[in-house]
């Protein structure tokens, strides 16, 4: 599979008045066509940063890429200067983030709002851009696609404002999908309906996406690859499935063993597990392992020596110095 | 819409009502005889008190109240000393004047005031940050009269570049119009520039940059839409004060406005003339304070469908 998106040892660095650190560390990933790859992760576990970073969004300064590349079509994202960026933006690179309730300019109407990237990019205006913009509104399923045009955000759900984002980023047809919690903010009905709109992304229109989420759930119902971050890092990659069954980092043990399951009975089943602790602040990130403070199976090796990353079954890589291997 | 419009223009009229009783009741309890100060200082006691039968001054003050509104209601202001009669031909003619300085102030203040705001806002902590607050703190901290006496003093003394009074042509509005404006363009600048470094801050910036836009088209497109909302209160408030400002500023610079009218009135003590005036001046901040509502409807459309 050719990739859309590799990233290669991106570092991300925030210049902060208490010193600098690095909030994504050494972080490799790869995006194929037509593919969903989840990056999944905590709060505070960089995978925003990361996404951000793709898109070259993140504010410079404080943040800066420290380290790495960020290999899209024939460019290095991280080293390209702000014209090559702005024209690859909105183009061939679509974002969605997590706040559909504030992302959009609230004194302007949404079908406006998504017919200026097909201006700015494609040379659309005037009718053919109306209808074009309602073309995609009925893509992402907004009922009465012609009314819907003139309304404000304000007139509109937040599902109904996020599938109006979803249009915006795919309106000039991207090779590739950067979604940053894109159903976190809505409830379980819209996010089933937004969820089922990426896959039909994938399925119909061969569309990669990236996904960042911390929802273990979507994951299972959406991505075909998932990447775990922790601390900066990520700590496990994995084809969706294998990742399910045979989860070798501690710290994704933990995250797949905290998803309640509803099938089980409520009589028998176990208490639901959590992972004791939470994220090491910034400045505070351990020499070794970043997980270890809160490893069940932490070694004293793990908090001194940062461990490498293995390939221990095809696309499976984890980086633990005591991963639990398959049951 | 139209509802809106309908109770807003029904309170002009009540506020007016207001506005006449209260100047009528404090041009009423000022010291100084009316029928002296219209008869005028030289004439005998006879003529003085001819001239209190005439204009109704020996009846009972209720009586000269609804006198007062009836004639009003005629488009009598009363009995002005400096015209011998009625002062609302002078009045309305130096209406235009006014409203030319002031359309003029206005103007220049969204010429500058907003664009500057926006260049300081978008360089937050930078050097033409730093310019542009430090002009607004220099035009705040400096009263408009002094200004305008050094604006003369250079721009028409020294240099005789411009006209220092009067109304002849473009160039004479020039300096009337920097003193007037002066305070207004800084107000404005200052409130643009919080307004942009807070917008800069939102969701929506954000996503205006993912579609590919550069600063500038974000910065005019997007935020400067959001912004104007609050420049347009900003701007209503502060016309009222340009109406206040414009009367000293039309008597440094001679201009022949409503306010010069009036501090002629009192320089005479022509009670009537003032009232008039008065009058005048809160019909006109009533009516830009309407027009600034309709205007905020306009721009903001949450309060168009809400």
């Amino acid at each position: 599979m050719d990739d859309v998106l590799a990233i290669e040892g991106l570092t991300v660095e925030l210049d902060l008045s208490r010193g600098r650190f690095a909030a994504v560390r050494d972080v490799s990933l790869t995006v194929g066509r037509g593919e969903i790859v989840a990056l999944v992760g905590e709060s505070g576990s960089g995978k925003s940063m990361t996404a951000l970073a793709v898109m070259r969004l993140l504010p410079e300064p404080p943040a800066l890429i420290a380290a790495g590349a960020i290999r899209f079509r024939d460019k290095d994202l991280a080293s390209a200067p702000e014209d090559v960026l702005a024209g690859i933006r909105g183009d061939r690179i679509g974002m969605i983030f997590q706040e559909p309730m504030t992302s959009l300019n609230p004194s302007m109407r949404a079908g406006p709002q998504v017919a200026e990237v097909l201006a700015l990019h494609k040379g659309l205006d005037g009718k053919a851009a109306r209808k074009r913009v309602e073309e995609l509104f009925a893509r992402v399923r907004i009922p009465d696609p012609a009314r819907r045009f003139d309304d404000y955000p304000h007139q509109m759900s937040g599902g109904m404002r996020q599938r109006v984002m979803i249009a915006m980023a795919i309106a000039c047809d991207p090779d590739l999908v950067v979604a940053d919690e894109p159903t976190t903010a809505l409830d379980v009905t819209t996010q089933a309906q937004i969820l089922d709109i990426f896959r039909a992304f994938r399925d119909e229109d061969g569309r990669s996406t990236l996904l960042i989420t911390h929802d273990l759930a979507v994951v299972a119902e959406t991505a075909d690859r998932v990447a775990v971050m922790y601390g900066g890092r990520i700590v496990e990659t994995a084809p969706v499935e294998r990742l399910f069954e045979a989860a070798a980092h501690p710290y994704t043990r933990g995250l797949i063993a905290s998803i309640p399951n509803p099938d089980e009975d409520i009589e028998t089943r176990g208490r639901l597990t959590e992972i004791a602790g939470a994220v090491p602040a910034l400045w505070a990130m351990p020499k070794g392992c970043a997980f270890s403070p809160r490893c069940p199976r932490a070694t004293p090796r793990c908090a001194d020596e940062q461990p490498s990353s293995e390939t221990i079954a095809p696309g499976h890589v984890v980086a633990c110095w005591n991963r639990e291997d398959a049951r | 819409m139209l509802r809106f419009l309908v109770q807003r223009l029904a309170t002009i009229p009540l506020v007016a009502i207001g506005v006449i009783t209260i100047l009528f009741v404090i041009f009423k309890s000022v010291p100084g005889d009316e029928a002296t100060l219209a008869a005028g200082a030289t004439s005998t006691q006879a003529e003085i008190e001819a001239m209190r039968v005439r204009l109704g001054l020996d009846r009972p003050l209720l009586i000269q109240y609804a006198g007062h509104i009836w004639g009003l209601l005629h488009l009598d202001l009363g009995y002005s000393s400096t015209f011998r009669g009625n002062p609302l031909p002078a009045i309305l003619e130096r209406i235009p004047a006014t409203l030319l300085l002031m359309s003029s102030a206005i103007a220049v203040t969204v010429a500058i005031g907003i664009p500057a705001g926006l260049v300081a806002g978008a360089n937050q902590n930078r050097w033409p940050d730093y310019a542009i607050s430090g002009g607004v703190v220099a035009l705040l901290a400096i009263p408009n009269f002094w200004l305008g006496m050094v604006l003369i003093a250079v721009l028409s003394v020294q240099m005789r570049w411009l006209p220092s009074f009067g109304a002849a042509g473009a160039a004479s509005l020039v300096i009337p119009t920097i003193a007037l404006s002066a305070r207004l363009i800084a107000l404005v600048a200052r409130t643009t520039r919080g307004m942009v470094v807070e917008e800069m801050r939102k969701d929506y910036v954000r996503t205006a940059r993912a579609k590919g836009l550069r600063w500038k088209a974000v910065l005019s497109r997007h935020v400067l839409r959001n912004v104007l909302i609050p420049i347009v209160t900003v701007i209503g408030l502060q016309a009222g004060y340009l109406l206040g400002g414009s009367v000293v500023v039309e008597r440094l610079f001679a201009w022949p406005g409503l306010g010069d009218l009036m501090l002629t009135g009192v320089s005479v003590r022509d009670y009537t003339l003032i009232q008039g005036a008065t009058l005048f001046f809160v019909v006109g901040f009533l009516v830009i304070n309407l027009a600034v509502d309709i205007l905020y409807r306009f721009i903001n459309p949450r309060l168009r469908h809400g």
